[in-house]
């Protein structure tokens, strides 16, 4: 066989451009998929409350992770500044998860209550108010958008369907959890608990 | 990983790796030894412009064969196939794990002289004081400030005026522990508008402001509301992180609008529990070099 004879035949061609570049995914993507060491949560962590849902999808709608990862690698440097390194257990309920490529601000995978409440949001509203040298833009309309209940509910349900173990009561009150919260309520509800769930030990 | 799993992967990764190697092989084999001079592929530009049928050139093949021989050596030496540990034994985890160990034998040696200082010798010992300044650069500044002088709401730590206090447990504790100051919504209590005013007028008085009429008619609500924490005389009271009313520095500003929104709206300063990450010895370096900020910045001055 020359190669012409697959270079002039589309469908052989086809079916050896799938087997070769299937081959790098089946043995390293599909027994991931498999493993429970990736699959299941880490103790402590639990499906996100809707508040912090509708948080989490601001942050996603704002693009924070093209600025700061979720990803803190198992080196010294990293886990000194940040806190214990990031575990694929911890981010199973993240669709998709914010591991993030490049940090022109901190990774934020801890952040949760290394500052006030009242730090976020107000750094979120003008974090020049609190730290003049940051180059981070503010995000002011945060305050004056609502969180809209029928699609937080509506999420909730699609999440159940792809196997988050929400509960009926938890979908029935999951409009009544946000009515009447705004945008910045939910994202600083989601970055408080970012992380949270291992302590920082010495 | 399951038995499944550790089959499927390593006897995946040798059959492909073979078969690269067939592949390679074989697509050599085509060589010029097999391809008549006058072998073209048949595509002709521009009228005269042809393609040979030629192999690819030796160099860019043995690159291939480099590639398989470096991906097999890998393979023996590192976790690589399912379960397989790897002959070197390394590990990500066993790899950060080396790592902190180095580290904590070069540096908490360092850090346990100086747990054994006194406090105060503490901070004014020069080295234990630039590792303090490396320690605030690192985890105080983004609410102090790179100059440790604060934003509203967060406390100037150079001024010498200490809403916590400055001793070496009551340092440790803000710290370590974090602190959380209620200052209540006092509307309901301080009766309209005109209440308010009055009280606005009554707590600029206490740092030296003018005191009218009005401001006095306050002066009984301020003693029936807020002594209990600021003191009868606004003096403050470091146990509950309560300011001193009468010293013109002001945590959240002292205009007539940042006091009137301290009033109506209540304040519920915070301050992060730190010790988990720090650990006790870097705590009290921090808190040894929060100690002399103050102090560092007369002689600054000076």
């Amino acid at each position: 066989m020359r190669h012409d004879t697959i270079e002039k035949s589309l469908n052989l061609m086809v079916v050896l451009i799938v087997l070769a570049i299937s081959i790098g995914g089946l043995i390293e993507i599909v027994p991931l998929m498999m493993s429970s060491d990736v699959t299941e949560p880490d103790e402590g962590i639990s499906i996100y409350s809707p508040l912090r849902l509708a948080g989490r999808d601001v942050y996603v709608r704002e693009g924070c992770y093209n600025c700061h990862s979720q990803m803190i690698r198992p080196f010294r440097s990293e886990t000194e500044r940040y806190g214990p390194f990031t575990t694929a257990g911890e981010t199973v309920y993240d669709r998709p998860f914010q591991f993030g490529s490049k940090r022109t601000g901190p990774d934020l995978a801890r952040v949760g209550g290394r500052y006030s409440d009242d730090w976020q949001r107000l750094h979120l509203m003008d974090p020049r108010a609190l730290v003049p040298e940051s180059n981070m833009p503010g995000y002011p309309w945060l305050a004056d958008n609502a969180v809209d209940p029928e699609l937080v509910t509506a999420k909730l349900r699609a999440l159940r369907l792809l196997g988050d173990p929400y509960t009926d009561e938890q979908i029935a009150g999951a409009a009544a959890a946000v009515e009447g919260r705004s945008e910045l309520d939910a994202l600083v509800a989601y970055l408080q608990e970012l992380g949270t769930n291992r302590k920082n030990r010495r | 990983m399951p038995a499944f799993w550790h089959w499927f992967v390593a006897a995946g990764t040798i059959v492909f790796t073979i078969w690269c190697i067939w592949l390679i092989t074989w697509s050599a084999k085509q060589g010029p030894q097999n391809v008549a001079d006058d072998d073209l592929v048949g595509h002709k530009w521009d009228g005269d412009i042809e393609e040979w049928n030629n192999p690819a050139p030796k160099w860019w093949l043995y690159l291939y064969f480099i590639t398989i021989a470096w991906a097999i050596g890998y393979m023996v030496a590192y976790p690589s196939l399912g379960n397989y540990k790897g002959m070197l034994g390394w590990s990500q985890e066993g790899q950060y794990e080396a790592e902190i160990k180095a580290a904590t034998e070069t540096y908490e040696p360092i850090y346990e002289k100086f747990a054994a200082m006194d406090f105060i010798e503490l901070s004014q010992n020069a080295e234990a004081q630039a590792l303090g300044k490396s320690l605030f650069a690192s985890y105080c500044t983004t609410c102090h400030g790179s100059d440790a002088r604060g934003a509203p709401g967060y406390p100037n730590l150079t001024d010498g005026d200490w809403q916590w206090g400055n001793t070496e447990a009551e340092l440790l504790t803000s710290i370590g522990k974090g602190r959380r100051a209620a200052m209540p919504v006092l509307t309901p209590a301080l009766g309209g508008d005109a209440g308010i005013d009055n009280m606005v007028k009554y707590v600029k008085s206490l740092s030296g402001g003018e005191a009218d009429a009005g401001a006095m008619s306050a002066q009984p609500m301020f003693v029936a509301l807020c002594s209990a924490c600021h003191g009868p005389d606004g003096k403050g009271n470091k146990i509950f992180g309560a300011p001193n009313l009468t010293d013109e520095i002001w945590l959240y500003g002292g205009s007539t609008e940042s006091i009137r929104e301290t009033l109506v709206n209540g304040r519920n300063g915070q301050m992060p529990a730190h010790g988990d990450l720090f650990g006790e010895n870097r705590t009290k370096i921090l808190a040894a070099y929060v100690y002399s900020l103050p102090q560092e910045r007369t002689v600054e001055s000076d």
